[in-house]
């Protein structure tokens, strides 16, 4: 029943700079199943969006993959060739980007974009814009026959990202990433979209995983979710136990943070207080050591391993190593 | 996209008027009286003032003016002072000359810019990329009499490939008598535009829709070529229609050190003999050359920039 789709195996991802290298992802884990939906949080810089480009093989020149597996069906996506890659994108895995006002071409029109992604069909043009305006009608675009000889200036920011919603399920991939993809938009069409990928996950059967620094977002929609903080797993289980029972002190933190989560009127909003280290500059230890008020002597000399607690629950914190008492 | 265009022709006249007037001023203004400098020292006073009547000059300038656009109206540019045609024919006489020059030298330079810049963008920061960006700036830094008296002395001087002076008749002849001041004056624009080129296409290429594109696995080819380079080009239309006034320029030199029939050597020779009408015409005729192709631009931009259309 639960097939594994994806496997991130001890991947380590550099960026080579000016300064040294930046440690932007070490020893990352997890998978996602078939038809799961697994969320990724963290702060801004916690290494999300090097981790989705990563999969898609879309880095910037720089990046130097230093360790570790991207296992996509089985077949390791860092030793693909560029041709298999291209055949993977748009395919069997799909991306929504974060900004929807900036992720169309703004001087092509929106039928002819989504003729273009179906480049690897072998349909008629007619079919091909039939079936991308049965998609549009999908994610809830009124009068799509019309709406696809407009271009993307001529809608709003929601209908954008529904499109893009629409343009990344229109080859029903197996994996659909969405990065951010309610970030720049308003609450209630943050809800719209939400209950509109949860109804079409359905309906497709994709798995996706869904990347995001909201917590209630997650909670709503995802099955399974990943904390990561600069660049490394420290939670990872069912939605559910993270959220009712956090192992560690970072995922502890972020859900007081969250501003859904802030019942009492409070006169100063709670936050992490601290910085995240310098990746190019680790310090020894766990790197969450230096926010955490639980912090040890042992948290500074050695990592703590990402370690199974319960079944599918890691984390990676040495609070909940059973010689520590407290 | 109608509207547009209406509401650009009608700036397009504004121009054109505001233009025409200036230039109608200030010639007037250029020191030493027409009529002694036609006629010569020992002209008598009665032929003078039989001249200045003829050419209106005896009105006052206000009354010039409005008889000059009077006449215009009727398709009426005066007549040539010394040999009595129409302004109208002798203009567009050479004005195929000139047209015919600067259209050769942008279809070239554009061509090859566009190519150089799309090329370096595609590859930055390569060996290719250098060596574009190298040539790109000496070919800038060239002023376009220079490149057209070195390449009369190399090319048609010592080499003997093209033909060194006049415009040529038939279309063959005519195409070799275009090769090389068609070379000198858009041998800067080459390296103009690829720059142009060059950093408009890194900047697109940097945007989020590239990237949809390619996580879509659309081939890199048709990324670079229809999503990425139909935006870049657009300031690059732009520029090229301004650019026609500069080449407007630039071919006055062409023409006169190729010997060349044409607008530019034709304005030259009338301001030197004080034959208002003529410069009067050829300055009507380059400036609505100037105004309909900076129209034209605007035009093109707008076909391929819907966001144009909707933002006047």
């Amino acid at each position: 029943m639960t097939e594994t789709l994806l496997e991130i195996d001890h991947l380590s991802v550099d960026y080579e700079t000016g300064r040294g290298d930046l440690k932007a992802l070490r020893d990352i884990t997890f998978n996602v199943n078939k038809g799961e939906i697994v969320g990724i949080v963290g702060e801004s810089g916690c290494g999300k969006s090097t981790l989705i480009s990563s999969i898609l093989r879309l880095t910037a020149p720089n990046t130097r993959f230093r360790e570790g597996e991207i296992r996509f069906k089985g077949q390791d996506l860092l030793q693909a060739s560029d041709r298999q890659m291209r055949d993977l994108r748009g395919a069997d895995i799909s991306i929504v980007f974060q900004d929807p006002m900036q992720t169309h071409n703004p001087v092509l029109t929106i039928g002819q974009q989504m003729l273009d992604i179906q480049h690897r069909s072998k349909q008629s043009k007619a079919d091909k814009l039939a079936h991308a305006a049965k998609m549009l009608g999908a994610v809830g675009i009124p009068d799509p026959e019309a709406r696809l000889k407009q271009y993307p200036h001529e809608f709003s920011g929601g209908m954008r990202q529904r499109i893009a919603i629409a343009m990344a399920l229109m080859s029903e991939p197996d994996l659909l990433i969405a990065d951010e993809p309610t970030t720049a938009l308003d609450a209630t069409l943050e809800v719209q979209i939400i209950e509109r990928l949860q109804e079409l996950q359905r309906e497709f059967h994709c798995a996706i995983l869904f990347i995001s620094h909201h917590l209630g977002v997650i909670a709503e929609l995802c099955d399974r979710v990943v904390v990561m903080y600069a660049g490394a797993v420290v939670e990872s289980g069912e939605v559910r136990e993270i959220f009712h029972d956090p192992k560690h002190p970072y995922t502890r933190r972020l859900i007081e943070c969250d501003p859904g989560h802030i019942k009492e009127r409070a006169r100063v909003l709670p936050t992490i207080p601290g910085e995240v280290p310098d990746l190019a500059n680790l310090p020894g230890g766990c790197i969450f050591r230096d926010r955490c008020d639980q912090a040890m002597a042992r948290c500074a000399t050695d990592v703590p391993p990402l370690d199974q607690l319960k079944e599918g629950h890691h984390a990676a914190c040495w609070l909940n190593h059973e010689e520590v008492t407290t | 996209m109608l509207n547009f265009a209406t509401r650009r022709f009608g700036l397009s006249l504004l121009i054109l008027f505001v233009a025409v007037t200036v230039m109608f001023l200030m010639i007037r203004a250029v020191p030493g009286d027409p009529v002694q400098i036609m006629l010569g020292p020992r002209a008598t006073p009665e032929l003078q003032a039989q001249l200045t009547a003829a050419l209106g000059l005896d009105q006052p300038i206000w009354k010039q003016l409005l008889i000059f656009y009077g006449n215009l109206l009727q398709g009426d540019l005066g007549t040539d002072v010394f040999s009595g045609r129409a302004v109208t024919d002798i203009v567009f006489q050479q004005l195929p000359y000139t047209l015919e020059l600067i259209f050769a030298s942008i279809l070239w330079s554009a061509t090859l810019g566009i190519g150089l810049g799309a090329y370096a963008a595609a590859h930055p920061n390569t060996l290719i990329d250098r060596i574009a960006a190298a040539i790109s700036v000496s070919f800038v830094a060239a002023p376009a009499f220079v490149v057209a008296l070195l390449a009369l002395l190399v090319f048609a001087v010592h080499l003997q490939w093209f033909p060194a002076i006049g415009a040529g008749d038939g279309f063959l002849d005519r195409l070799d008598h275009l090769v090389l001041p068609a070379f000198a004056i858009g041998l800067s624009w080459v390296g103009y535009i690829a720059r142009l080129v060059r950093a408009s296409m890194l900047e697109v290429m940097g945007e989020s829709h590239v990237r949809t594109a390619r996580a879509f696995g659309i081939a890199e080819r048709r990324v670079v070529m229809v999503y990425a380079l139909r935006i870049a080009i657009l300031p690059v239309v732009t520029v090229i229609g301004v650019g026609m006034g500069f080449l407007l320029s630039s071919a006055v030199f062409a023409e006169i050190v190729f010997a060349r029939p044409g607008l530019g050597k034709l304005v030259i020779d009338s301001i030197t003999t004080r034959n208002y009408p003529i410069v009067m015409g050829s300055v009507l005729i380059s400036t609505a050359l100037f105004v309909v192709s900076t129209a034209l631009a605007d035009l093109i931009n707008a076909l391929l920039d819907p966001r144009a259309r909707t933002a006047h």
